[in-house]
């Protein structure tokens, strides 16, 4: 070696980066296919950028929007009701409430939503009216099940107790990841088994139940366009009733996922900040609103190699 | 007649008994961990409980405030079964409203502390005195800086427990523990998760306790401490109290070679 290299001073001497000829050949090749794809974009007749335009906001189309915000903000407010009871009846020391929810979670969790769907929406078929009757009283009222069970409430009930059965599942994890020392410390201080679930212990399952949570109701989201097929006026039953006339397909299509996209993105954010607030024991920075929405769309670096 | 004067002329517990156990026995499916504890802690006395590992410290201690079933025997705090009421011969367990304004009423220090993790220093304190004993939120926070300052934490009333070093947090536990304004104290192995310098102020804020006339039952392996605050000692080995006495005298000459090994070791 050099003699007067190796004496150099530390301060002069230069890193020479190792060249990443795989990762130049891998960025310029996806370059190239973005490339194309946006050419296609922008080409193409068949995408139709006016007539997009034309429709994003049309009102049957935002109708529609609204009646999945409605069904996804109903269903997910149900299903968070519903799966915590089922998931504290499954830590009860109760068998048969442990068995109970067992079994709920075995069989909304598995049976296909768009079975439990179709299934609600012809329950006339098994139950033709509900009748409550007293004894000397005699039937107080009767009630058809076709009038009642429109195709929004057959959305609703369906795909709440289905997704319930995740909610469940998810609550259970989130409690069980609570330390048992905080239930002692609270029971030590003549806190009752309600107290202590409703102060000590969701509190702090919180932080394990809200990130699924935030890609539970993203599911569902795009879960409620299902509903199309009962004929519930939902965003993508709207774009359809208008391109089954106008025959423009594609432009409706596009319409309807940049609606989903940017309600997907509201909810990222939304997420970002609940995280962040019950995380707040923790202290550590929570991530920037930039790095949540990159790793949400998993766009540029995600994981830094360690 | 009360059902306290009733229990201890019952049971002949001394007029001044906070805790009394007699043949109290506590059993884990076939392992029996205790084998027929006897005890009297008098009002404002500090009873300290050494043994090894597995001697069944921590069961006996949470017997007391009824986070254990007893097995048999009798455990009477401030002269009430913690868990039952005794009427025409038999023990009917208390229904969980009961059970819980007598456990409020028994304070606990864990050994790993067990500060209510989503909470600052300061919510920790209010929380019980809020939520079970009804305080204002005004008088229950004006009691926390109180004990803050009483423990030395007055500055740190809003750090969450995770930013606090052990000894800061069992400390702050101590508050917790005395804001519920408790007859006794019990401690399981207060000092055993802390690093050796850290030791040093915890021990201080409970031998002010001492001081002030707590009564505490205290778990620990700190024989300093229990010699200098104790008013007596038990040796604990197997389930049974194998020895106690005065804490000087047993310390400086056990009679049980049982005693005399465990405390060579600890020494
Ligand atoms: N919930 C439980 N179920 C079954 N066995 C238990 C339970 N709790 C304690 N034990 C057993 O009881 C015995 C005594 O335990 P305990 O925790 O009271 O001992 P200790 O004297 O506090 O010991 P250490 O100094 O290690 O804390 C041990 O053998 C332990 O395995
Ligand atoms: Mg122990």
């Amino acid at each position: 070696m050099d003699r007067a290299e190796t004496q150099a001073p530390p301060e002069a001497l230069t890193v020479v980066p190792l060249r990443h000829y795989g990762l130049w050949v891998g960025t310029a090749i996806t370059l190239v296919i973005l490339g194309l794809i946006l050419k296609a974009l922008a080409t193409n007749p068949a995408f139709d950028w006016p007539t997009v335009g034309k429709y994003l906001f049309h009102p049957s189309i935002i109708r529609g929007l609204g009646q999945t915000l409605l069904l996804t903000i109903t269903i997910m407010v149900l299903a968070i009701i519903i799966g915590t009871i089922v998931a504290i009846m499954r830590l009860s020391p109760s068998r048969v409430l442990n068995a109970f929810a067992s079994a709920y979670i075995w069989f909304f969790r598995g049976a296909p939503a768009l079975i439990q769907l179709i299934f609600w929406f012809n329950l006339s078929l098994i139950v033709r009216e509900f009748s409550l009757t007293l004894p000397f009283v005699g039937t107080l009222f009767t009630i058809k099940t076709n009038d009642v069970m429109t195709p929004f409430v057959a959305a609703v009930i369906a795909l709440s107790l289905h997704e319930a059965g995740y909610m469940a599942e998810i609550v259970r994890a989130g409690i069980n990841s609570v330390a048992s020392g905080q239930t002692e410390a609270a029971g030590s201080l003549g806190m009752n088994h309600r107290l202590i679930l409703r102060r000590i212990t969701l509190p702090q399952a919180m932080r394990f139940i809200v990130p699924p949570t935030g890609n539970e109701t993203i599911n569902l989201l795009k879960t409620t366009s299902l509903v199309t097929i009962i004929a519930v006026n939902d965003l993508l039953y709207a774009a359809q009733s208008i391109y089954a006339r106008t025959f423009e397909t594609i432009p409706l299509l596009i319409v309807v996922a940049f609606w989903y996209l940017f309600v997907v993105t509201i909810l990222s954010i939304g997420q970002h900040y609940i995280e962040q607030y019950y995380g707040r024991s923790d202290q550590q920075q929570g991530a920037s609103l930039g790095e949540t929405l990159r790793r949400a769309f998993r766009f540029g670096r995600v994981a830094q190699p360690a | 007649m009360t059902s306290k004067a009733e229990n201890q002329a019952r049971f002949g517990v001394p007029v001044d008994s906070m805790v009394f156990a007699r043949g109290v026995r506590k059993s884990f499916g076939n392992a029996e961990v205790l084998k027929g504890i006897d005890l009297n802690v008098p009002t404002g006395s500090v009873a300290c409980v050494i043994g090894p590992s597995g001697s069944g410290k921590s069961t006996f201690l949470r017997c007391i405030n009824h986070l254990e079933e007893v097995s048999g025997g009798v455990l009477l705090v401030d002269g009430e079964f913690v868990g039952y009421d005794l009427r025409h011969g038999k023990l009917y367990e208390v229904n969980n409203k009961l059970l819980c304004q007598r456990r409020a009423d028994i304070g606990m220090v864990f050994q790993s502390f067990n500060l209510f993790s989503h909470m600052t220093a300061l919510e920790n304190l209010i929380e019980a005195p809020i939520m079970v004993r009804g305080m204002s939120k005004g008088e229950a926070k004006d009691k926390a800086h109180a004990l803050l300052e009483r423990v030395g934490l007055s500055a740190k009333a809003d750090a969450y427990p995770r930013q606090l070093s052990g000894g800061q947090q069992q400390r702050v536990a101590i508050a917790r523990a005395l804001a519920m304004n408790p007859k006794v104290l019990l401690f399981d192995e207060p000092t055993s998760a802390l690093d050796p310098e850290l030791v040093g102020e915890v021990l201080v804020v409970m031998r002010d306790l001492a001081e002030s006339g707590m009564t505490m039952v205290v778990v620990t392996h700190e024989i300093g401490f229990a010699r200098e605050v104790g008013d007596q000692l038990i040796f604990m080995d197997g389930g049974v109290v194998e020895e106690r006495g005065e804490p000087r005298e047993m310390i400086a000459n056990p009679q049980s070679p049982r005693t005399r090994e465990f405390l060579s070791h600890v020494l």
